[in-house]
């Protein structure tokens, strides 16, 4: 299993850098992680959607598809966009420290 | 006391639910009643053949009350909500039904309206879906009239019903367009939010390596923010555009929308979230859900629902005995994908199990992940086993609700 390092502390990915075990993930890993995604600086929206994210998984054990997060988020859909611009599902998946979103079949 | 045991929707699973718990019970045990809006059963599966002149959309309708036997008392009305609470189902006639047992079966409902522009400008223009039995017939008239373009397939998000069927429309498009001699002139093209042509590892480079083949482009990741039709474009969230002259789109799913005016019932999209090898509610102990209606994470199909069919009937069973559920439902899917040219391809997979190629159900069955005349015959042979076993709840020959492991090649495959 790969690793990474994020705010000097070595956690376990997968092979697309998403977190395989969540609670390795602290905020202060956050920024750095964006940032390696493109994203420079997490604003107030983002770290609302950062927390969303993660209180879904503790819930439901995956992360929300970007439909239902337009429509619990309180973001909508465009915003998301605009936040997370390689796709709001994933990037904020990965951002959050949660295992890539399952979707469905 | 006889129990009360309520089906809510009368399609596909609430018809084959229905007709098997007949069987299991005395009428002195169990009183059983589907409700549903109307009584047009529709054979979805047909939908598909409608826009290329294959089937006829009035073939496809058969009297829902006729699929029902006898014994199963059948209300035609829309349902309101339910109180999970009070174990009571409010219909829009304002009748309330008490019950002991509740049955989910009212599958997903098509929300065009949520995408922008969808249902605007060029709806049954130049803009058109063939997952209802009006738009498959639009859509027949439109494609009668094409005399050449840019065609896009697209599908707006999943979950939707039969995942394969917008893959298998564009291979009858190909076929179709062929056949008219004007396939030289009609850029066909599939887009896609997920990252390949399917779901599934295996399946999904064989379905891409088909769509190469038939000419048929692929784009990917691509998540449709609106559709103008005025214009002719698809735009994407992250404002990517695809031009069209014409296009057919799956619109996004959800649960009715009663399932989400009953609190507890549903998730975000209104499916019941149901514990997915027993089909009871996480809700309550007294709910179970079937068919597109369930959170399940297998493929919505007619093939599921009738595999979720036996296993949910013995758990009615064994919950109203007091009995401990039987937690055997794999979520087994098998479906045929029309690749035109009179062929098909048969994919069989659970939750754990991927489609795989091989044969089904034993290793001199039908070829899986292959296209061949037989798998062809096989989807053809489908509608009357849909009308004369699957919603009498008769068992199919040879199939088990169980995923067969025997015929499958496990290992090696790429
Ligand atoms: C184009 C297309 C192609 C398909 N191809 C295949 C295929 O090749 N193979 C396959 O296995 N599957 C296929 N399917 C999928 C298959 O048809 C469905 O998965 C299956 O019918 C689901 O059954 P169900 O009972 O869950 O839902 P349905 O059969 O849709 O029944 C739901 C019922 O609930 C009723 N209802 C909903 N809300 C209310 C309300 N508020 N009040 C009263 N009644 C209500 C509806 O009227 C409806 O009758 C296809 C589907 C489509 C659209």
């Amino acid at each position: 299993m790969p690793t990474a390092i994020y705010a000097g502390v070595n956690v376990t990915v997968n092979d697309e850098g998403f977190f395989e075990i969540p609670d390795e993930w602290t905020e202060a890993m956050a920024p750095e992680i964006a940032r390696a995604e493109g994203i420079d600086g997490l604003t107030e929206p983002h770290w609302q959607v950062i927390k969303f994210m993660r209180a879904e998984y503790a819930e439901k054990g995956t992360g929300p598809t970007v439909r239902i997060l337009g429509k619990t988020s309180g973001v909508s859909i465009k915003e998301l966009y605009q936040l997370f611009p390689k796709g709001p599902a994933k990037e904020a998946a990965k951002i959050a420290g949660i295992p890539k979103p399952r979707g469905c079949i | 006391m006889a129990k009360r045991i309520v089906i809510l929707g009368g399609g596909t699973g609430g018809t084959l639910t229905a007709n098997r718990l007949r069987r299991s019970f005395f009428e002195e045990d169990a009183e059983v009643i589907v409700v549903d809006q109307n009584d047009d059963h529709v054979y979805q599966p047909g939908l598909l053949f409608v826009p290329f002149g294959l089937a006829r959309a009035d073939e496809l309708v058969r009297p829902r009350h006729d699929q029902l036997h006898k014994g199963i008392r059948f209300h035609q009305v829309p349902i309101d909500r339910v109180d999970i609470k009070e174990d009571q189902v409010f219909l829009a006639d304002g009748t309330v039904l008490g019950y002991d047992v509740l049955i989910v079966a009212s599958g997903s409902r098509l929300e065009a309206d949520e995408t922008e522009g969808l249902t605007g400008p060029g709806w049954r223009e130049n803009v058109f879906t063939f997952y209802d039995l009006a738009g498959a017939a639009a859509l027949h008239d439109a494609l009668e009239a094409f005399d050449g373009g840019k065609v896009v397939v697209n599908v707006v998000d999943l979950p939707i019903k039969c995942p394969v069927a917008p893959l298998e429309f564009c291979f009858l498009a190909d076929w179709y367009f062929g056949q008219r001699g004007i396939r030289d002139k009609v850029d066909l093209s599939y887009v896609t939010p997920l990252d390949g042509a399917f779901t599934k590892p295996v399946a999904s480079r064989r379905l891409a390596g088909l769509l190469e083949e038939k000419g048929v482009s692929l784009i990917t990741e691509f998540n449709t923010g609106e559709v103008d039709g005025a214009g002719g474009r698809l735009i994407s969230y992250d404002e990517r555009e695809i031009l069209f002259d014409l296009a057919v789109i799956v619109p996004l799913h959800s649960g009715a929308t009663y399932v989400s005016n009953s609190p507890g019932l549903g998730d975000e999209l209104g499916f019941v979230a149901v514990d997915e090898h027993t089909l009871q509610a996480v809700a309550k102990e007294n709910i179970f859900a079937i068919g597109d209606a369930a959170g399940v994470p297998t493929s919505k199909a007619g093939s599921v629902t009738h595999f979720e069919g036996e296993v949910l009937v013995e758990n009615v069973r064994r919950f109203l005995a007091g009995e401990p559920l039987d937690a055997t439902y794999d979520g087994h899917a098998n479906c045929f994908i029309e690749t035109g040219f009179g062929k098909a391809l048969l994919i069989d997979f659970n939750y754990d199990t991927e489609p795989l190629p091989g044969h089904f159900p034993t290793s001199v069955g039908l070829p899986l992940l292959k296209e061949s005349r037989l798998n062809h015959l096989g989807k053809l042979m489908f509608q009357s086993l849909y009308w004369h076993s699957l919603l009498p709840g008769r068992d199919l020959p040879g199939m088990g609700s169980a995923m067969p492991r025997r015929g499958k090649v496990t290992s090696g495959v790429r």
